[in-house]
């Protein structure tokens, strides 16, 4: 008998024929991937089933191996490491780049003019709307809901647009250095950005409406891929991964970095709504709030935004004391750390990046171990992972 | 707890396990532990009332360039809101440090991660396997005096 985990129900791993006779049931492998639409990238899953049952899954890594620590390790400067940054985590390059550059400018000392840390937030936040807009929508047809990603993916594109006008890049932006921004806001930018808000809104509520409350959804993902929340700090998951375990737990909030401490806003948690706490509904929904509370954090930056030069600050020559940092900055999958060692030159010695998809990933065999596989798909959907990043 | 209280703590405890306390380092003081020591020190790091270090953040290797490899570990306490830095070196000859996997499950694919790209061996790993690499890869990317391979099973490696 094989106590199924998620759905807390037994099924007979070993049935028996009409004639009472044992039947004998073997372990099959079954590979998940490289190239499966659900796995978000190249990521192959080794599935030891029995039967229906999932008995373990071992994850495989490193399609996407570019060794982006070795590259930062090669540049002529500091700068130089940014565009790598926005090649990890390729849906969020903004937050990539944005705990780059506090690592860097923390081991600097340098504190950079108000207006790049108001508009850094907002470019950070917007970021995250976006990502949590891609993590949802595809989640929806990762368990076969077609028209709510559609419908996620219409709204992202009005928030490329703002960042095209910005900087010029759809997705990879280069565009928070150590020390300032690449370019300032463009003319109409507030008024666009604004208008967004506005829109945006009641597109949260459509989303629900169409996709979090419906019955298929809520029977597909509560009770399925229960993380609870000493196993997800044991595991080092952060992000909606451990919020949805009920963590009240935000880098933002709790570790204020940048001027994350001048806002309002809300750390959302899982609560158990429809299922347990910690399943994936939960993980799925931390998300969608998520993005109220970033418009918020919005509203309040572009209210408050101070005039200034975005270059000032720019140092010439970038020449950190000998020494390191461990810096960590909350992006739209958790807990991004830099651990930058410097030697005294003008490159950094070695560049470490603790990327939390990578994290989040390894508890993927604690929590589906006993599921059904057409449950597997919605558990890693629900980690929402970038392979960029896992592999980096 | 501040830096210099959980050395003593642990000083007090281990002794000769605590090599070395850097308190001025630039941005973060650390503490040097004997990297066969590693999980009795993780284990009372977690464990005790007073410190609770329940998070591994991030663990890295590096390649010093003197012939020693080193592990760092950044801690974190959920429930005391502290934080802490340990380093482990080895030498490049025979570089074996205690794994941690049993006290924080995170350390499992960080340390195969860094055994993947800096060789460092961690002794009592339930599953130390290559993860970025692929498994036949030759050599330790991440070391300093690594050399790019001229083929590849057979196939000559670009640029």
């Amino acid at each position: 008998m094989i106590e199924t985990a998620a759905r807390g129900t037994t099924v007979t791993a070993s049935p028996t024929t009409s004639s009472g006779r044992a039947l004998r049931t073997e372990e099959m492998v079954l590979n998940m991937g490289p190239q499966h639409p659900s796995t978000h990238g190249v990521l192959r899953l080794e599935l030891v089933v029995d039967g229906e049952i999932i008995v373990d899954v071992i994850p495989h890594i490193g399609y996407l191996h570019r060794c982006f620590e070795k590259h930062a390790e090669h540049m002529t400067n500091y700068q130089q490491v940014i565009p790598y940054c926005d090649r990890m985590d390729y849906v969020a390059s903004m937050s990539m780049d944005f705990g780059y550059a506090l690592a860097v400018e923390k081991l600097l000392g340098i504190r950079v003019p108000e207006r790049v840390e108001y508009i850094r937030i907002i470019m950070a936040e917007f970021q995250r709307i976006a990502s949590h807009l891609i993590a949802l929508g595809t989640y929806g047809l990762d368990v076969g809901a077609f028209t709510p990603f559609l419908f996620c993916f219409r709204d992202r594109e009005r928030i490329l647009d703002l960042f095209e006008m910005t900087c010029g890049a759809r997705l990879l932006y280069n565009y928070m250095w150590v020390g300032g921004l690449s370019h300032d806001l463009p003319p109409g930018f507030v008024e666009k950005a604004q208008d967004f808000c506005q829109y945006f809104k009641p597109k949260i509520k459509e989303l629900n409406d169409l996709l979090s409350y419906n019955e298929i959804f809520i029977k597909r993902t509560a009770n399925v891929g229960v993380l609870p929340a000493d196993v997800a700090i044991n595991f080092g998951c952060s992000g909606p991964m451990l919020r949805g375990s009920g963590v009240n737990w935000d880098l933002r909030r709790n570790e204020p970095y940048a001027v994350y401490d001048r806002f309002d806003f809300e750390v959302q948690v899982g609560r158990g709504e429809v299922g347990t706490v910690g399943d994936c509904w939960d993980r799925y929904i931390v998300r969608v709030r998520e993005m109220e509370q970033s418009l918020r954090i919005i509203e309040q930056a572009i209210a408050q935004l101070p005039e200034g030069d975005v270059h000032s600050a720019i140092p010439k020559r970038i020449r950190p004391p000998v020494g390191e940092v461990y810096f960590r900055t909350e992006t739209p999958r958790g807990e991004l750390g830099y651990y930058i060692v410097s030697d005294g030159s003008t490159t950094p010695y070695r560049v470490k990046a603790r990327s939390p998809a990578f994290c989040n990933l390894s508890v993927i065999a604690e929590i589906s171990r006993g599921a059904m596989i057409a449950d597997m798909v919605a558990i890693a959907g629900s980690i929402d992972i970038v392979l960029g990043e896992v592999d980096r | 707890m501040t830096p210099q209280e959980i050395h003593d703590g642990l000083k007090a405890r281990f002794g000769d396990a605590i090599l070395d306390f850097k308190a001025d380092a630039v941005t973060e003081p650390w503490i040097r532990i004997a990297p066969d020591r590693m999980k009795e020190v993780g284990l009372f790091l977690r464990d005790t009332p007073e410190l609770q270090f329940d998070y591994l953040m991030c663990l890295s290797g590096i390649d010093n360039n003197d012939g020693t490899l080193g592990t760092v570990y950044h801690l974190y306490s959920l429930v005391k809101k502290h934080r802490l830095v340990l380093k482990a070196t080895v030498t490049k000859d025979n570089p074996q440090t205690q794994s941690v996997e049993s006290v924080w499950k995170a350390a499992n694919w960080h340390e195969r991660e860094s055994f993947d790209l800096l060789g460092i061996i961690y002794t009592d790993h339930p599953d130390l396997r290559r993860i970025l690499c692929p498994y036949d890869w030759e050599g330790h990317p991440l070391r300093k005096d690594y050399k790019l391979p001229e083929f590849y099973n057979g196939m000559k490696v670009p640029y």
